[in-house]
């Protein structure tokens, strides 16, 4: 598979903040990088990492809304910036 | 026993739970917004008498966990770790389990008596969710009661349960709820931050040891600055950096993975059959809602729809009640007996039915503003307007929320400044609450429609009018960037919410959350703004015209007004007034129209005593016309804008801010930017050559 350069911001690789990823993109949570308050914010509304969801809507410059198994999240960007994502190896 | 127990029941839960629903139909709806003992925040609370038992139920905040980040969670957990109620109610949402069994993990560990409500059961069940309840009872050691807050399903055998609970006659099989295992190293680490903290010497009060450890080893804040004691603080230093290097991960991760890890064991158990199509109705919804091109378009017609049925539908009682209150004082004024003081008179028709006038036929607006909004919260539409707003009012400093009260600032800051309460935080609330007044109200627009046209040519008087709104706009924006740096920097909250399924609103609770706001406006800012009006009727009154004898009669209004305090403030104002164009004639009309904007109109009216009759406006617009220069024409609406919110806003400001201090802060905030803003645009008009020789209208 062949990726261009526009292609590679669109598809996150291992590793990179969830604000670059692409809209219907399905990826697994790596890390919150933040302090204990984002931290546990997070955790308590079902996103840990290792949890996966999917990138329902994207706002340019605006927050995201994530689609977790039960769940809807809208999660600012500034917070989008904070969460390393990667992309699932399964299937 | 026969003396009835008196038993408080803290209903704690996540937002859109289904808790507020639950909380009226268990105190039959006549729940009481009260000033709980909780400082900020609303707490409602309301009575129930079952079997034997007087039960006070109170309706926490939603929260997702105890981890306290907003206002209202910190509320939540003051007053279940504080105030200990005698049983907690944990309300879960039946279609997202796992989730909400969260808080309830945590809930289990303030080991308090505790029964779980798993509401909108219907929902679930209908959807294909299959419980083997009893099985996850007994997994969790708390009892569960499937209810469906709406219909009042299953509310009976909750109130069963929580006297049973609460007689110890169910605790006995349970002492206290099972609580999650958090795996040996971490529950190593927790005996050893126990054993420190009991040798620290117990100051812990009722909090079970274990659940301070469990704070301080999360790193909860509230919880760490609680620590005097040095060995404590090592003790939970030391097992946080151990377990970091262990798992590497911070412990509040690994022990938030532990409880769900119990309760999705819990759950995998318990459940005989699940789907998960929680959302495929919603997401489709979703998909034209939030669509990206579309989305937005919609949300301004419904919006505009909200603004158009509070102040196009509202008009119509509004005009009703207007009529009424003025046939009222109509009839005082000519039935009036004879030797009767003619001041009482003044006073009943002018200070009181005024002020009564002013209340109600706000009442309208009121009520429709808030069954809309009731609706769009209820429905779960708000929190994807937030979704579509939100990048616009962040470049402001605010919360996405925040343009639905701005917007309606265009037709009232009254309701306005009420709907400011569909924001969680109140640093979102303090800032949008400050910056209201300056969206151009509808008071606001009959003085601007007054001076544009006497003063401004056809062609120039669209861009004056849109000057002025946008000059509100702008200095909206520059205030909320102002303020957020001054008072509000750290406060600042991770923008992270749920979107609720898309759910249709029961006309029910829709209609009581209307009754109750409406209810609270006239008990609470009515009070306070008929105390404002007959204060304003006293200053334009006192002290009176010798001349004038005990009926009042006689001399000339505006010689009256003149002597007044209200004229004599506009006098002695003058020094102030005059670097913004203004003499003390305008003076005057601005302190009577501190009671409501639109009065100016009528004072200036007064002032310069114009009689009354048919030719009334367009001798005044020709006076006018004769005493003033475009410039200050413009200032003056400048000054209406900005400067000194009307009484209602002051009175809603202090109920909706509970606080006289940002109130005050507020309003002299804003006289003052209005002071200089004016000044600036005077003084530069004033330079420009011959630039203001514009033509007559």
């Amino acid at each position: 598979m062949q990726k261009t350069a526009s292609s590679e911001a669109r598809h996150p690789v291992a590793g990179q903040a969830l604000a670059q990823a692409g809209v219907g993109q399905r990826l697994r949570l790596l890390a919150v990088h933040g302090g204990t308050g984002l931290r546990t914010r997070l955790a308590a509304l079902g996103l840990l990492p290792g949890v996966e969801f999917r990138v329902l809507r994207k706002q340019a410059n605006g927050p995201l809304i994530l689609a977790m198994k039960h769940s809807r999240i809208l999660l600012g960007r500034g917070m989008a910036q904070h969460l390393e994502v990667e992309v699932p190896h399964t299937h | 026993m026969n003396t009835p127990r008196t038993l408080t029941v803290a209903l704690a839960g996540n937002p859109n739970s289904g808790k507020t629903t639950l909380f009226n139909g268990l105190t039959g709806a006549r729940g009481h917004v009260g000033n709980y003992p909780g400082v900020t925040v609303e707490i409602r609370a309301g009575e129930r008498r079952h079997g034997n038992a007087q039960l006070t139920i109170v309706d926490l905040p939603g929260t997702y966990s105890l981890a306290a980040h907003s206002a209202e969670e910190h509320e939540a957990r003051r007053l279940l770790v504080e105030q200990r109620p005698d049983i907690v109610v944990d309300v879960v949402d039946a279609s997202n389990l796992e989730r909400n069994l969260y808080l309830a993990t945590q809930l289990m560990e303030l080991k308090l008596p505790m029964v779980i409500a798993l509401n909108m059961s219907d929902v679930a069940r209908a959807r294909g969710q299959e419980m083997d309840l009893p099985r996850l009872s007994a997994l969790l050691g708390l009892p569960i009661v499937p209810t469906v807050g709406s219909t009042g399903e299953g509310l009976d055998v909750l109130l069963d349960t929580l006297a049973e609970v609460a007689e110890g006659r169910r605790g006995t099989q349970a002492p206290w709820p099972s609580q999650p295992h958090y795996g040996r190293e971490i529950e190593d680490a927790l005996a050893g931050i126990q054993a420190a903290l009991r040798s620290a010497g117990g100051d812990g009060g009722p909090l079970p040891l274990r659940w301070r450890a469990i704070q301080l080893l999360e790193n909860d804040p509230e919880a760490a600055a609680g620590v005097t004691s040095e060995p404590v603080r090592t003790a939970v230093a030391r097992a946080r950096a151990q377990l970091q290097a262990l798992f590497r991960d911070p412990p509040e991760i690994l022990m938030a993975e532990r409880r769900y890890g119990y309760i999705s064991g819990a759950c995998q158990e318990a459940t005989l059959k699940t789907v998960e199509t929680r959302h495929t109705r919603s997401d489709q919804m979703d998909a034209i809602l939030t669509h990206p091109l579309l989305g937005l378009p919609i949300l301004l017609v419904l919006m505009f729809l909200v603004f158009q049925l509070t102040f196009t539908l509202g008009a119509i009682p509004m005009g009703w009640l207007d009529r009424m209150f003025d046939g009222l004082a109509g009839l005082l004024w000519t039935r009036w007996p004879p030797g009767a003081p003619a001041w009482l008179r003044s006073l009943l028709v002018d200070g009181v039915i005024g002020g009564v006038g002013t209340v109600v036929t706000f009442l309208p607006n009121i009520l429709i503003l808030f069954l809309a909004i009731a609706w769009l919260e209820d429905s779960g539409y708000m929190a994807r307007a937030v979704f579509l707003m939100d990048r616009w009012m962040h470049r402001m400093g605010l919360h996405g929320k925040s343009f639905i009260p701005l917007l309606l600032g265009f037709g009232c800051t009254v309701p306005a400044m009420m709907a400011t309460r569909i924001l969680e935080s109140r640093r979102d609330r303090l800032l949008t609450l400050l910056i209201l007044p300056l969206m151009s109200c509808g008071a606001k627009l009959t003085v601007y429609s007054l001076f544009i046209p006497i003063f401004f040519p056809a062609p120039w008087r669209a861009w004056v009018m849109l000057s002025i709104y946008l000059a509100g706009i702008l200095l909206a924006i520059a205030a909320a960037q102002g303020l957020r740096r001054a008072f509000f920097r750290e406060d600042s909250m991770p923008f992270i919410m749920e979107l609720p399924p898309y759910r249709l609103p029961t006309l029910k609770s829709s209609l009581l959350h209307t009754w109750e706001r409406g209810w609270l406006y006239l008990k609470k800012a009515g009070t306070v703004i008929l105390g404002f009006s007959i204060l304003f009727w006293l200053l334009a009154t006192f002290p009176r015209l010798p001349a004038a004898g005990p009926g009042g009669g006689g001399a000339a209004p505006a010689d009256a007004l003149a002597h007044s305090a209200a004229g004599r403030i506009g006098r002695a104002l003058e020094p102030v007034l005059r670097p913004m164009g203004f003499d003390w004639r305008i003076g005057t009309a601005l302190v009577g129209s501190l009671a409501a904007k639109e009065l100016l109109v009528a004072q200036l009216g007064v002032i310069f005593s114009v009689a009354e009759g048919e030719r009334h406006l367009t001798d005044l617009q020709a006076q006018l016309r004769r005493a003033y220069s475009p410039l200050t024409a413009f200032c003056v609406l400048l000054f209406t804008l900005i400067a000194t919110p009307c009484a209602a806003t002051v009175a809603v400001a202090f109920r909706e801010s509970r606080s006289w201090k940002w109130t005050l802060f507020q309003w002299g905030g804003l006289t003052l930017l209005a002071f200089a803003v004016t000044t600036l645009v005077y003084q530069a008009g004033r330079l420009w050559p011959a630039g203001l020789r514009w033509p007559a209208p």
